[in-house]
């Protein structure tokens, strides 16, 4: 077996984990498995492209590369703006759909179904604007770099698997000891009695969100990186997704971290051993396995 | 100074279907109510009403001289009200301490710690070890954690719903203890209980609700009579009694 299997399954596994932690984190405040997470991904990779084609547009003197990476500063500048943009894209979703089922009280699979609908209409819109054609940050080409053990990889792939293990180290802190994190715990326990604690639950909605949309551009922006850019991107992850989420138990932001990098390694390691037509089957033995030997997760409590 | 009133007060779950039905009283700051009545009477849902938890169809509610009706929960603790509900009425997935430092959040940075300190010095069960999960607490504890929670922002309406429920002989007595130390200190306390005779006791003053309307507004002790309540709980007027 080929020990490259690791280092390919770390850098998928760090896009499934940052992308599961919206997913996660949606799940466990707002109560319902959100089917745009992934489109939050493709669209996030979008308006990044748009906005670094834009920049480099506009500031012909940030088109120089960044060695050692494949990319020039236009990329990380248009990441902040393409943040921002999935973000409110995110914020507009809930403003005009989830946010209106969930003040009528609607129960949780009326919300899913309408995730399932605004999901598809997302893709579509994507599809129309961008055509079904890959895109790509960058066409230069990178050299894997020997690390010893006989693996290798290219600084950009070193970049996405430290830039995720930063992000999550610095979310997780933010939850566990900030009083935004513990505001966020308590919506998450009980929305109603977190109002009657002082908590505003609209803000803490919001910053669920923020924080969601934010993690999933990233993701986005990282596997189109690594790979390329398609209106389907976010689709093709959606399961993925949810087996990391459910595997790190939800609400677990590590767990959706470490659930991501299992999913990654296992999808490496079977496309060597039984072949990469069953990368996608992989996912879902996962999904069904967890769901009947432990539904709560790795880092789930039970019942909660 | 009246700090509490309660106007014509319609509320419940279903705008066709008011369980609270139009529903007035006053309370002068200090005082203590009981607000009691059978099982369904809507006492729950009139206090949930004025903590913002319920919709109100109707009517007013004003606390300080404020119009507070329909004010969002958070909006109203922030306003001096102060409620603790009657079931999860902790985070049980928190610690003791996160608990109290969420209610904090409300103060000014610096006496956050100070009034967490002061509820640890009233409630020293909860000081034993602040860092364990809220949901290892035992019963009383819990309340004792839910009434902490709820005194920490130095509120002038403190309502409870139940504090004593499900709690054993010895936890009750715990409970109104504090209650009674609350109220000594000067917070103005609606207490919706069942445990009548300890009520009655704490309480200066208990409005009866039957049906979602106040059968009785008057002084606790003439109730101690139980007869006499168990008559206003099944819909007899005080007045036309022997
Ligand atoms: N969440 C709810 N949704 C709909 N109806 C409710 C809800 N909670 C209570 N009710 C109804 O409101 C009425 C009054 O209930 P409420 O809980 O206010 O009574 P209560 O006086 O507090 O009773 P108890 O002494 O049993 O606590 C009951 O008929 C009950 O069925
Ligand atoms: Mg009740």
């Amino acid at each position: 077996m080929n020990p490259q299997a690791i280092i390919d399954g770390l850098i998928a596994g760090s896009t499934i984990g940052l992308g599961a932690i919206g997913l996660t984190l949606t799940y466990s405040i707002l109560r319902f498995a959100n089917f745009t997470h992934g489109d939050f991904l493709a669209w996030g990779a979008y308006l990044s492209l748009s906005l670094m084609g834009l920049i480099g547009g506009l500031l012909a003197e940030l088109g120089v590369r960044l060695a050692p990476f494949s990319f020039t500063l236009a990329l990380p500048l248009a990441v902040v703006g393409g943040i921002a943009l999935t973000v409110l894209l995110a914020l507009a979703l809930d403003k005009l759909l989830f946010g209106r089922l969930r003040a009528r009280g609607a129960d949780a699979i009326i919300i899913v179904m309408a995730s399932f609908g605004a999901s598809m209409a997302l893709r579509s819109l994507l599809e129309f604007i961008y055509t079904a054609q890959p895109a790509y940050f960058t066409t230069a080409l990178q050299i894997a770099k020997p690390l010893g053990l006989g693996l290798r990889a290219t600084p950009d792939q070193l970049l996405v698997i430290g830039m995720t293990f930063v992000l999550v180290a610095v979310l997780h802190l933010i939850v566990t000891h900030s009083a935004m994190g513990r505001a966020m715990r308590a919506v998450s326990e009980n929305p109603a009695l977190a109002g009657v604690y002082g908590i505003d639950v609209a803000q803490i909605v919001r910053l669920t969100w923020i924080i969601g949309a934010g993690m999933a551009c990233i993701a986005g922006v990282m596997a189109g990186l690594l790979v390329q850019i398609r209106p389907y991107m976010g689709f093709d992850l959606l399961l993925p997704l949810f087996a990391a989420a459910i595997l790190g138990g939800i609400g677990s932001i590590p767990g959706a971290m470490i659930g991501g990098l299992i999913i990654g390694l296992a999808e490496a390691f079977a496309v060597q051993i039984v072949g990469a037509e069953w990368r996608a089957a992989i996912s879902f033995v996962i999904l069904v396995l967890v769901l009947m030997l432990r539904p709560q997760g790795l880092f789930g409590k039970a019942g909660g | 100074m009246t700090v509490l009133t309660v106007q014509d007060l319609r509320a419940g779950y279903d705008r066709d279907l008011a369980i609270v039905k139009g529903v007035s009283f006053g309370v002068p700051a200090g005082q203590s109510l009981s607000i009691l009545g059978p099982n369904g009477a809507g006492k729950s849902t009139l206090i949930k009403a004025m903590a913002g938890l319920v919709p109100c169809f109707g009517g007013a509610v004003h606390l300080t001289g404020q119009d507070v009706t329909g004010l969002a929960p958070h909006h109203l603790i922030r306003r001096g009200l102060g409620f603790v509900p009657q079931t999860e009425n902790i985070f049980t997935r928190l610690t003791i301490r996160e608990n109290l430092q969420i209610a904090a959040q409300l103060l000014a940075r610096p006496r956050r710690e100070e009034r967490i300190e002061a509820m640890f010095t009233m409630f020293p069960d909860l000081a034993a070890r602040p860092r364990s999960l809220a949901g290892a607490l035992s019963g009383g504890q819990r309340q004792m954690l839910a009434a902490a929670r709820a005194l920490l922002t130095e509120p002038s309406v403190l309502i409870l719903d139940e504090p004593s429920a499900g709690l054993s002989p010895k936890l009750v007595g715990q409970v109104f203890d504090t209650l009674r130390r609350i109220s000594a200190a000067g917070v103005t306390l609606l207490l919706v209980e069942q445990n009548v005779r300890a009520a009655l006791a704490l309480t200066e003053r208990t409005l009866v609700l039957v049906d979602g309307q106040v059968a009785h507004d008057g002084p606790s002790a003439p109730l101690a009579d139980g007869a006499l309540l168990g008559r206003l709980f099944l819909g007899h007027r005080a007045e036309a009694m022997p």
